[in-house]
C-alpha cells in the first residue's frame, strides 16, 4: 500500500493498492473521523483482496475511497 | 548567453521543509537558493527564472503541478531546462524527472537533472534526459550543479557531446556510432577489442563490455493466498511506527536497523501517543495524532473480528524508508521476510510512505 505507485513499479513490486498521499497513506485530515474510518476500511480490504487474487504482473488494484 | 529556467523544490527554494511540502507551484524572477550556485559556475548560460513546487504536491497532484507549470512557462524565452539536483531524494528525483519530461515534450528544449545512483527517479527518467552522476546528500550541491552548468555550458557553445560515460550522465539507452578517435580514444579496430575483451574474461581480468544489458531485479508474484481465514497475517511498514521510546533506536533516517513489536494487547489498533513515527521524511502531525493512518491495525482488528481474517501476527515489523540505500533496504527486507517464514505467517500488508 502506498502513493508512489509509479515508483513501486519501478522497484518490482507486484501488487500496488494507492494510498491518500505521504504523511497520512491511509488517513486525510479534510476528512471527518467516520469518513476517514471509512477510507482506511475500505483500502486496506483492497489489499485484503489483493493478497487472495492471482495476477500475472505487476498490478495496481482499484480503490473507490 | 543562453537562458535557462531552474526546478527546485519547497526545501531548496528557501520555501520550508517538510511542513511545506504541500506548497504550490509558482515561478519567481531571477534566482533562489540554490539557483545562484548555478549561475556562479556557468559561463555561457544564464538562469533567468526559478520554479519552486513542493514535493509533495508534486507527487499527489501530479497532473495538476505539471500543468500549472508549463503554464507558468508559456511565452517564456528559454534555450535549456534544468533541475535539481536531488541526491538521493525519492520525491524530490520523482518531480524533476517529471517536470523535466514534460517541458521537454513541450517546448523541445534539452532538459537536464542530476540524482544519486540510488534515486528511483533515474530508473523512471534516465531515458529520457540528461541525468548527472549526483552525491546522495546535499553536501555535494557544489559539485553537483558544477557539472550540470559544466554540460550546459558545452550545450549552449554547440560541442559535440560525448558518450554518457564521458559527459557524466546515466545511459539513455541510445547507441550513436562514433570513431573512436573523434571522442580522444584510441582507435582500436572492434575485432581486436572483442579478442582482448575474451582473453581478459579468460584470464579473469577486468574488462568493460560496449553492450550492457540492463539488470532488473524482479521477483515472480507469489501465488494468491487462498483463505485468509486460514492462515497468519502480518503488518510490515517502512513508515517509521515504533513504541514511544524506539527501543531498538531505529534511525529517523538512512536506516540500518529494523524493530519488532508485540501489538498482541492493541485490539482496537494503535494507540497516541504510545505509538508514533520517527521517520523524518514526512511530516509527522497525522502519524503522530494516529499511528493507524500509517499502519492500519485498526482495520485490521476490524476485518479480524468480523471474520474476514484469521489470525494476525503477535508482532509487527517496522523500519524508516527515508535516505535509506537500496542496499540496506534489501538486508532489511532480507532479515524480515526470513523472520515472517520462520513465525509461519502467509500473508503480508506493508504500508510505504
Amino acid at each position: 500500500m502506498c502513493n508512489l505507485t509509479n515508483i513501486a513499479k519501478t522497484v518490482g513490486v507486484n501488487k500496488m493498492v494507492p494510498t491518500v498521499s505521504v504523511p497520512y497513506p491511509l488517513g486525510n485530515p479534510q476528512l471527518r473521523p467516520e469518513d476517514e474510518w471509512a477510507l482506511r476500511y475500505h483500502r486496506t480490504g483492497v489489499a485484503l483482496d489483493a493478497l487472495e487474487t492471482d495476477v500475472g504482473e505487476q498490478t495496481i488494484f482499484p480503490v473507490k475511497i | 548567453m543562453l537562458k535557462a529556467i531552474h526546478y527546485i523544490n519547497q526545501f531548496f527554494g528557501q520555501v520550508g521543509g517538510e511542513d511545506l511540502a504541500d506548497y504550490e507551484p509558482e515561478i519567481r524572477t531571477g534566482t533562489v537558493g540554490c539557483t545562484q550556485i548555478f549561475n556562479s559556475l556557468a559561463k555561457d548560460v544564464e538562469v533567468t527564472h526559478t520554479i519552486i513546487c513542493g514535493d509533495n504536491f508534486m507527487a499527489s497532484r501530479t497532473d495538476e503541478a505539471l500543468a500549472r507549470i508549463l503554464a507558468m512557462l508559456e511565452g517564456r524565452e528559454f534555450d535549456i531546462f534544468i533541475a535539481g539536483p536531488a541526491f538521493n531524494a525519492g520525491r524530490y528525483g520523482a518531480a524533476c524527472g517529471q517536470v523535466c519530461k514534460a517541458v521537454k515534450e513541450k517546448h523541445g528544449v534539452p532538459v537536464i537533472t542530476s540524482m544519486n545512483e540510488e534515486n528511483p527517479g533515474v530508473e523512471l527518467f534516465h531515458k529520457d534526459m540528461f541525468i548527472f552522476r549526483g552525491g546522495n546528500r546535499a553536501t555535494f550541491m557544489k559539485q553537483d550543479m558544477g557539472k550540470l552548468a559544466a554540460f550546459a555550458d558545452r550545450v549552449a557553445r554547440g560541442e559535440k557531446l560525448l558518450p554518457a560515460a564521458m559527459e557524466g550522465y546515466f545511459p539513455r539507452g541510445i547507441r550513436h556510432e562514433v570513431f573512436l578517435g573523434d571522442i580522444g580514444r584510441e582507435p582500436v579496430m572492434a575485432a581486436d577489442r572483442v579478442v582482448d575483451m575474451m582473453i581478459a574474461k579468460l584470464r579473469g581480468e577486468p574488462y568493460q563490455t560496449e553492450l550492457p544489458m540492463p539488470a532488473l531485479d524482479r521477483v515472480p508474484v507469489a501465488p494468491a493466498v487462498k483463505d485468509l481465514r486460514k492462515v497468519r497475517l502480518a503488518l510490515v511498514t517502512s513508515g517509521g511506527i515504533v513504541p514511544r521510546e524506539n527501543p531498538d533506536r531505529i534511525q529517523s533516517c538512512s536506516a540500518t536497523k529494523w524493530g519488532k513489536y508485540d501489538i498482541s494487547a492493541l485490539e482496537k489498533g494503535f494507540t497516541a501517543p504510545e505509538y508514533k513515527t520517527i521517520h523524518a521524511g514526512y511530516d509527522p502531525e497525522q502519524a503522530d495524532r494516529n499511528p493507524n493512518v500509517v499502519v492500519p491495525l485498526d482495520a485490521i482488528r476490524a476485518y479480524q473480528r468480523e471474520g474476514r481474517i484469521g489470525e494476525v501476527d503477535d508482532y509487527f515489523y517496522t523500519t524508516v524508508g527515508t535516505g535509506t540505500t537500496q542496499g540496506e533496504a534489501a538486508r532489511m527486507g532480507r532479515e524480515i521476510a526470513a523472520e515472517l517464514h520462520e513465525r509461519n505467517v502467509e500473508a503480508v500488508v506493508l504500508t510505504a510512505t
